[in-house]
C-alpha cells in the first residue's frame, strides 16, 4: 500500500485526530515525571559521589563508595528493554500493574538515575575547588559547602546536564512503548511496525523529534541565561 | 598574637615524604602587618594554610591567643576561622552570586539575619570604595576590584586576623599598589593583625613590618624589615634583596650600595640621580636597574653605588628618600 494514497491519509487524519493528543501527553508527562524523580534520587547520589570520596568535603567509608560506584555502573550497563522487564515485579508490586503509561515511570526511573547521578557528579567537578576551599576558610559546614556552594555555582552545567537526562528520558519513553508503556512511542510501535502503517509512525517520530527539540531549547536558554559568568548581560 | 611551635608538614607522596615546612618558629604580634616571603615552592601556602587549618600540621602547635588550633574540634575550628579570614590569589568569588551576596556569604554562614547582613556588606562596599557594584557578578568586574570584593568579604565577620595568600600576584604592579594601601588603610582603620605570603619583594617593602624568609620549608631570616632587607645574611634573602643579575662581586669593596625601590613614585618625569648629582654633589652610578614605567609612575628597583664616606652615602640616602613612594636603604 502506498503510504501517501487516500486511503492511507484519511486512516492516519483519523488516528491523529482521536488519539494523538492523548499520546502526546502520556509522552510527556511520563518524560517529565521520570526525570523530576531521576533527579530526586541522581541529585543527592550525585553530591554523594563528588563529597565523600577520599579528597571530598564529607569522606565516606571506601566500601560504601566502591558500592555506590558498582551498583550505579551495573545499573548502566543494563539495556533499558531487559532492564524494564527485570523490574516488573517491582513494578507490580508498587503500580499494581505493568501495562500503561504510569507504571512505565517505575523502570524509566530506574534506568535514568544512575545516569543523572553520574551527569550531577560531572557537573560538581567543574566547581573550582579554590572556591570550595574559600567557603571552608570562612567556616562552611560540609552542608552548607552542598547548599551554597557546589550546587548554586554548577546551576548552569546541571541544567545542561538535565537537559540530556530529559532528552535521552525521552527516548526511553518511547522505547517502553514496545512492552507495555503508553504513549508516542506505543502508537509507532503498533501502527507503524505491527500494522504496517508507516505514516502514522513517521508522524509520531516527528512528534518526538519536535520534542527534543522544545526541550533542547528551552534547557540551553536557561542554561545560558542563568550563568553570571558571562559578561555583559 | 600568632605563635607558631616547632611546626612540621610532611606530604606523603608516591615518590615518599616530602617535608614541606621544617621546625617553623615565628610569633607575630598583634597589630603586625607581617610579610612571609620566599619563591615558589618554599612552603608558603602550606604555612599559611596551617594558621587557619586548611593544612593540618603534622606536628607542633598553631598558637592563636594561646588557644591551640591544631586541637580544636571541627565545630571550634570553624567558629575561629570567622575570625581568622583569608584573601587569595585568584579571588576565588562565588561566581554565580552578585558583589553584595558574595560580602554576605561569610554573615549567611554564621547564621546572621538577611539584613543585617546585607547592611554590612553595604558598608564593605563603601569601605573597599566599590559601593555601585552591589549587583554586580564578580565576572563584570577587573581583577583589581574582584580582589577588593574578596577583602570586603574577608572582613564581614570582623575578624582579628586577615591572611593574603598571594594577595596581589595576579595583579599589575599599579593595582598591587592599590590593593596594598587598601590592605595598609584596614589594618589602621580596624587594628588588624595582617600576615602576608608572597614571592614580590615590593610587597614585603611597602606595607610589611616584620618579615620571615621561608626557604624550602625552613626559616632563614626573621625581623624587622629594614634590618632583614638591609644586611642580608642568608642566600635567599641576598637572592631577594638583589634582583636576578646583579653581581656583587664584580664592583669595588670599598663601594657603598644603596637599594632603591620604586613603588609607582613619580620618578620618569625627574631625572633623580642627576639631580642628586646637581643639588647635593653626589655622584652615584647605577649598578643594577630593573624598573618600568606604568603610566606616569615607577615600579621596580634600582642598586645605587657610592664611592664615598659614610656621611655622603647616608646624605644620599635622606635626598632620595624625600620622593614619595620610593623606599631606599644601603645594602651590605
Amino acid at each position: 500500500m502506498d503510504i501517501f494514497s487516500a486511503e492511507s491519509l484519511h486512516e492516519t487524519w483519523e488516528i491523529l485526530s482521536t488519539e494523538f493528543l492523548q499520546a502526546t501527553w502520556e509522552t510527556l508527562y511520563a518524560t517529565v515525571l521520570s526525570t523530576f524523580f531521576a533527579i530526586l534520587i541522581g541529585l543527592p547520589l550525585g553530591v554523594l559521589l563528588v563529597v565523600g570520596e577520599k579528597k571530598g568535603i564529607a569522606p565516606l567509608p571506601k566500601g560504601l563508595m566502591s558500592f555506590l560506584n558498582i551498583l550505579i555502573n551495573l545499573l548502566r550497563s543494563v539495556p533499558f528493554l531487559i532492564l524494564m522487564i527485570v523490574v516488573m515485579p517491582l513494578t507490580r508490586l508498587i503500580m499494581g500493574t505493568v501495562v500503561g503509561t504510569a507504571p512505565s515511570i517505575i523502570p524509566l526511573v530506574i534506568a535514568s538515575f544512575p545516569f543523572v547521578s553520574r551527569l550531577v557528579e560531572s557537573s560538581l567537578r567543574e566547581v573550582n575547588p579554590n572556591v570550595i576551599e574559600a567557603a571552608q576558610s570562612m567556616g562552611a559546614t560540609p552542608f552548607q559547602i552542598i547548599t551554597k556552594v557546589l550546587i548554586p555555582e554548577s546551576v548552569p552545567s546541571l541544567i545542561s546536564n538535565f537537559t540530556i537526562a530529559i532528552t535521552t528520558i525521552l527516548g526511553y519513553t518511547a522505547m517502553s512503548g514496545v512492552i507495555g508503556g503508553g504513549g508516542l512511542g506505543k502508537i509507532a510501535i503498533n501502527y507503524g511496525y505491527y500494522r504496517y502503517k508507516y505514516l502514522i509512525m513517521i508522524c509520531a517520530v516527528i512528534l518526538l523529534i519536535v520534542m527534543v527539540q522544545v526541550f533542547q531549547s528551552i534547557g540551553t536558554h536557561l542554561a545560558v541565561k542563568l550563568d553570571k559568568r558571562l559578561k555583559n548581560q | 598574637m600568632i605563635q607558631l611551635d616547632h611546626l612540621n608538614k610532611t606530604f606523603t607522596t608516591k615518590d615518599g615524604d616530602v617535608d614541606a615546612l621544617k621546625d617553623i618558629c615565628l610569633t607575630v604580634n598583634d597589630g603586625d602587618i607581617y610579610g612571609i616571603i620566599g619563591m615558589s615552592g618554599a612552603g608558603k601556602s602550606t604555612l599559611v594554610r596551617c594558621i587557619n587549618m586548611l593544612e593540618s600540621p603534622t606536628s607542633g602547635a598553631v598558637l592563636v591567643d594561646g588557644v591551640d588550633m591544631t586541637k580544636l574540634s571541627p565545630a571550634e575550628l570553624r567558629e575561629k576561622r570567622r575570625n581568622i579570614t583569608m584573601i587569595f590569589q585568584s579571588f576565588n568569588l562565588l561566581m554565580q552570586r552578585t558583589c553584595l551576596k558574595n560580602i554576605c556569604f561569610p554573615l549567611e554562614l554564621a547564621g546572621r539575619p538577611k539584613a543585617e547582613a546585607e547592611k554590612k556588606a553595604k558598608e564593605l562596599l563603601e569601605l573597599v570604595g566599590l559601593p555601585d557594584k552591589a549587583n554586580v557578578y564578580p565576572a563584570q568586574l577587573s581583577g583589581g576590584q574582584q580582589q577588593r570584593i574578596a577583602i570586603a568579604r574577608a572582613l564581614a565577620t570582623n575578624p582579628q586576623v586577615l591572611l593574603c595568600d598571594e594577595a596581589t600576584s595576579a595583579l599589575d604592579p599599579k593595582t598591587t599598589h592599590a590593593i596594598l594601601e587598601l590592605i595598609r588603610d584596614i589594618h589602621d582603620k580596624m587594628g588588624l593583625t595582617v600576615i602576608i605570603i608572597t614571592h614580590q619583594m615590593n610587597v614585603v617593602e611597602e606595607i610589611c613590618n616584620r618579615v620571615a624568609i621561608l626557604d624550602h620549608g625552613s626559616v632563614v631570616e626573621e625581623g624587622n624589615v629594614t634590618d632583614v632587607f638591609s644586611q642580608p645574611k642568608s642566600d635567599a634573602a641576598k637572592r631577594l634583596v638583589y634582583p636576578d643579575g646583579f653581581q656583587d662581586a664584580e664592583f669595588p669593596k670599598t663601594m657603598h650600595k644603596i637599594r632603591v625601590v620604586y613603588n609607582g613614585a613619580y620618578a620618569t618625569s625627574k631625572p633623580l640621580i642627576a639631580q642628586m648629582a646637581e643639588e647635593e654633589g653626589i655622584l652615584a652610578s647605577i649598578l643594577f636597574a630593573s624598573t618600568r614605567s606604568i603610566g606616569k609612575k615607577a615600579y621596580g628597583t634600582m642598586i645605587l653605588g657610592i664611592d664615598d664616606d659614610k656621611e655622603t652615602v647616608d646624605r644620599a640616602i635622606a635626598y632620595i628618600r624625600k620622593t614619595k613612594d620610593i623606599e631606599v636603604e644601603e645594602v651590605e
